[in-house]
C-alpha cells in the first residue's frame, strides 16, 4: 500500500487544486504514468506517479484545493490499509492547514520516489524519534549531528524552531499580501479583472526570488567565449540535416553545461538544511519565458547522458508543453541547476538569481561579433558572454572559475559533445 | 529563624562505629560478631573500643570460618536476636555463600513464611589498595542478584551511620557493603544523626545535561568528575543508588527523563552486572527518553593486578568519567 500525496512542485508551493484524475479506481499504474492534473501557481501540471500497482482509492475530488502532503489516492491493495491511509490523511491535512510548511529535499517527489528503493534507515536517538513525531516532522528530513550522523533531540528541535520561524514569516508575508491586495483593489479601476493565474505565478516567482536574494550569498563570474567554432559546426551540421532535425544553438549550451558539471560536480545540487547536497543526476533547468508573462523552468533530465539530438528533442517538447501548460511534475521540481539564455532577447550578459535550493545559475548573453585578440592577432569573432551566479556557501570562486573554463573547452570542441 | 544544624566532623569509619554503638545501646538483642572484631578492634578498626564498653558477649570474636559464623548469625536471628555479622572482606564471603544464598535468603520461602531471618551482614568491598586479584573484589552486584536479601552500599557519612538502624529493623537479611577506601574519608555528620530511608536512591548533585548512576566509592569519583565538568559548563546529575537490591528505579528514570543521557559508573565487572541490570531497565522503561545510547564505566574484565599503575588502569577513574561525559554531551559541537 502506497499513499499518493500532493507533491511539492517547488519550495514555495503550499497547495494545489486537483483538476482531474487521469486514472480511475482499479486502474493499474506504473512508474512515470500521469495520474492527475493539478492546477498550481505554475499552471496546470501533469502529476506523475512513482509507484507501481493498482489504484485502490481516489480520495481527493476534482476542484479540491489540497495542501502539499495531503494523501490524494491509495495505490496497492488491501482494504485495511485504505482506512489507515484516510485517517492519516486527515491528520496530515490538519498539520498542513496549520501552516507548518513541509520541507523537501529538493523536491517533494524525491521522498516518494525513494520509497521504491529500500528506504534509507535514519539513525536517530529514540528521543529524537519521539519528538519528531510530536512535532510532526519527518525525521528523514532532519540532518543528524550525533555519532554517524544520528539525529538527536537538538537536531529535531533546530528544525522545529526553523519551521516555526518560517511559519511566522509566512504569516507575516500573508498579512502583508492581504494589505497590499486591499490597496490594489482600491487602486485598480473598477471592472478591470486581474488575471488570477498570471498573478499567482508572479507571486511564486516573487517568493522564490526574494528567498534567493535573502538567503543565498551569490558570487558572479563572467567569461567571454569565442563561439566561432561552435557556430561553424552548427552551420555545417545543420546543412546535412533535414529542416525538422536542425539543431538550435541553446542545445550546445545545455550539453556543454551538463558536460562541464561532470567535471565540477560541486555546482550541481542543492543547499538544504545548511548543508551541500550533491545532485544525484544532472538535470538542467531551462528557463522558458511565457508569452503570457512569467516563466517556467522545466528540467532536461540526465542531460549529461543524453545525446545532442535527444536534448534537442527534450527542449522542443518542453517548450511546447510549457506554453500549453502541460508540464509534468517531475520536470518542474528536480532541476539541479538552471540555465537562462537571454541572448535571443538581445542582452549582452545576465547576472542571474539562483533558484533555491539550487547552487548555481548559468546565464548566456547574445553571440556578438567583437574584436578579439588571439596569438598576437586581432580579428573579429562571434563572442558569447557567459556568466555564472553561484552560492558562496557551497562553492568558492575557484570551482566557479573551473566550471567556466571547462564550459569554454567544451564549446571549443562541440563536435565531441 | 531556623536553628543552626549542629554537625561534627568525622570519618566514615567513625560514622559506622557510632552506628554500631548506638544499635548496641538501643537494643539488647543486637550483638556483633566476626573475625577480630573484639580484642583487635576490627581489621579496619571499625569496632575499636566496643568490646571494652559492651563486653565479649556482645562484641564477639569468631574463628576463621565464615561459613560457621554466618550460619551462627542466621541461627541467632531465627531465635530472636538481631546479630550484626562482620565478614572481613567480600572476598571471604565466598566461603559463606552457601549460608547466605541457600539459607538466609531462602528460609522465609522454604518455611512457608514461618521463619524470617533478621540478619545484618557487614563487609568491605572494592579494589585500589594493591591487594591483588584475590582481595580486590567488588561483588555488590553479585549479591544484588539474589532475591530474599537487601544489598546496601553506603558512600556518605550520613548513610554510613544511618543505614544500620533500618537494616536491623528489616525483617529479612540485609547485606551492607562498605568500601574499605572510604573508611578514612572525612565529612560532617549531624551531632544527633538519624537513620535514612534505605528504599530510595538519592540525587547527590543536580544537573541537566547527563545522569550518572553510581554507588559506593564510584560516587565520590563521579562527584569529583561532575565538579570538574561544571567548570566547562556541563551540568551532571549524579545519582547515588545507595541500595542495589531492591533498586529504586524511579529516581534514575526520572532523572533520565530530564537529561536524556545516562552513564553508569560501577566498580564491578561489566558482564552480567548491576550496571547491565540498570542499563536494561532504562531500555525497558525510558527508551523514548534516550538521546544517546546508555554507557557504562566498569572495572576491566581481568583479575585485578597488583602493580599500582595496572590496578589504577583496571578500575574506573575520575578522568575516564570526565572524558566519557564529554563524549556524550558534546555531540553537537
Amino acid at each position: 500500500m502506497v499513499e499518493f500525496k500532493m507533491p511539492s512542485l517547488g519550495a514555495d508551493m503550499k497547495a494545489g487544486t486537483l483538476i482531474e484524475w487521469r486514472v480511475g479506481e482499479g486502474d493499474y499504474v506504473e512508474k512515470g504514468d500521469v495520474i492527475a492534473e493539478v492546477e498550481t501557481e505554475k499552471g496546470a501540471i501533469e502529476i506523475e506517479v512513482f509507484e507501481e500497482g493498482q489504484v485502490t482509492k481516489l480520495i481527493s475530488k476534482p476542484g479540491e484545493s489540497l495542501p502539499v502532503g495531503t494523501v490524494m489516492a491509495v495505490i496497492g491493495s488491501g482494504v485495511d490499509s485504505e482506512a489507515e491511509a484516510i485517517s492519516k490523511r486527515d491528520r496530515e491535512t490538519v498539520v498542513a492547514a496549520d501552516g507548518v510548511k513541509t520541507e523537501h529535499k529538493g523536491n517533494g517527489y524525491k521522498t516518494a520516489e525513494t520509497e521504491d528503493i529500500p528506504k534509507r534507515r535514519v539513525r536517530s536517538s529514540p528521543l529524537a524519534r519521539r519528538l519528531a513525531e510530536e512535532y510532526g516532522i519527518d525525521i528523514s528530513e532532519v540532518q543528524g549531528s550525533g555519532p554517524n550522523q544520528a539525529v538527536q533531540k537538538a537536531d529535531v528541535e533546530r528544525v522545529y524552531r526553523e519551521r516555526m520561524k518560517e511559519r511566522e514569516e509566512a504569516k507575516k508575508e500573508a498579512d502583508k499580501d492581504r494589505e497590499e491586495e486591499k490597496y490594489a483593489e482600491k487602486a485598480a479601476p473598477a471592472g478591470q479583472q486581474v488575471d488570477e493565474k498570471k498573478d499567482s505565478m508572479r507571486h511564486a516567482i516573487a517568493a522564490a526570488m526574494s528567498r534567493s536574494n535573502r538567503e543565498i550569498p551569490h558570487y558572479y563570474l563572467q567569461k567571454q567565449i569565442n563561439f566561432e567554432r561552435a557556430q561553424q559546426w552548427l552551420i555545417e551540421e545543420n546543412k546535412r540535416r533535414s529542416v525538422q532535425d536542425r539543431l538550435l544553438q541553446p542545445v550546445l549550451l545545455v550539453k556543454a553545461v551538463a558536460q562541464a558539471l561532470t567535471d565540477v560536480p560541486a555546482l550541481n545540487g542543492f543547499w538544504i538544511n545548511d548543508r551541500y547536497q550533491p545532485g544525484e543526476s544532472i538535470h538542467i533547468g531551462f528557463a522558458i519565458s511565457l508569452r503570457t508573462g512569467g516563466l517556467v523552468i522545466p528540467a532536461i533530465h540526465d542531460a549529461d547522458l543524453k545525446s545532442i539530438d535527444e536534448i534537442m528533442q527534450s527542449m522542443k517538447d518542453l517548450s511546447d508543453r510549457a506554453r500549453t501548460g502541460k508540464l509534468r511534475s517531475s520536470e518542474l521540481t528536480d532541476a539541479t541547476i538552471t540555465i537562462t539564455n537571454l541572448g535571443d532577447r538581445g542582452v549582452d550578459l545576465v547576472h542571474g538569481v539562483i533558484y533555491p535550493p539550487q547552487l548555481a545559475l548559468v546565464g548566456f548573453g547574445r553571440v556578438e561579433e567583437r574584436p578579439w585578440a588571439e596569438n598576437g592577432m586581432l580579428g573579429i569573432k562571434p563572442i558569447l558572454t557567459t556568466t555564472l551566479a553561484a552560492d558562496h556557501r557551497a562553492t568558492d570562486g575557484r570551482q566557479g572559475a573551473q566550471f567556466l573554463e571547462k564550459l569554454n573547452q567544451y564549446l571549443q570542441e562541440v563536435e565531441l559533445l | 529563624m531556623e536553628a543552626k544544624v549542629k554537625t561534627t566532623s568525622t570519618t566514615y569509619r567513625g560514622a559506622v562505629r557510632q552506628a554500631i554503638r548506638q544499635a548496641l545501646l538501643d537494643d539488647e538483642r543486637v550483638f556483633i560478631m566476626g573475625e577480630d572484631v573484639g580484642m583487635y578492634g576490627g581489621c579496619f578498626a571499625v569496632t575499636k573500643g566496643l568490646i571494652d564498653e559492651f563486653g565479649p558477649d556482645r562484641v564477639r570474636d569468631t574463628p576463621l570460618s565464615e561459613s560457621s559464623f554466618v550460619g551462627a548469625g542466621i541461627g541467632a536471628a531465627l531465635t530472636g536476636m538481631r546479630p550484626i555479622v562482620e565478614i572481613m572482606t567480600v572476598n571471604f564471603s565466598m566461603l559463606a555463600l552457601d549460608q547466605i544464598l541457600n539459607t538466609a535468603a531462602t528460609l522465609l520461602h522454604m518455611s512457608g513464611g514461618q521463619f524470617n531471618v533478621p540478619l545484618v551482614i557487614r563487609t568491605t568491598s572494592g579494589g585500589g589498595k594493591q591487594l591483588a586479584a584475590q582481595h580486590s573484589h567488588a561483588l555488590e552486584g553479585w549479591y544484588a542478584h539474589i532475591p530474599g536479601i537487601k544489598v546496601l552500599s553506603p558512600a556518605t557519612m550520613e548513610d554510613a551511620y544511618g543505614m544500620l538502624k533500618p537494616a536491623l529493623e528489616d525483617p529479612d537479611p540485609v547485606f551492607i557493603f562498605e568500601n574499605s577506601l572510604l573508611y578514612n574519608s572525612t565529612g560532617e555528620l549531624l551531632s544527633h544523626p538519624e537513620s535514612v530511608d534505605i528504599d530510595k536512591a538519592k540525587i547527590r548533585r543536580e544537573g541537566r545535561d547527563i545522569t550518572i548512576i553510581t554507588y559506593s566509592i564510584s560516587l565520590l569519583k563521579s562527584l569529583e568528575a561532575a565538579k570538574e565538568l561544571a567548570k566547562e559548563g556541563i551540568e551532571v546529575e549524579v545519582i547515588d543508588l545507595r541500595t542495589l537490591r531492591p533498586l529504586d528505579d524511579d529516581t534514575y528514570l526520572q532523572s533520565i527523563a530530564k537529561t536524556h543521557r545516562a552513564l553508569i559508573v560501577d566498580e564491578g565487572w561489566r558482564s552480567g552486572s548491576i550496571s547491565s541490570e540498570i542499563a536494561t531497565r532504562i531500555m525497558e522503561n525510558a527508551f523514548y527518553e534516550l538521546d544517546w545510547p546508555v554507557q557504562r564505566i566498569c572495572r576491566e574484565e581481568v583479575p585485578i593486578p597488583y602493580a599500582k599503575h595496572l590496578e589504577e588502569a583496571a578500575l574506573p577513574q575520575t578522568k575516564q568519567i570526565i572524558e566519557k561525559v564529554k563524549e556524550m554531551v558534546n555531540a553537537h559541537g
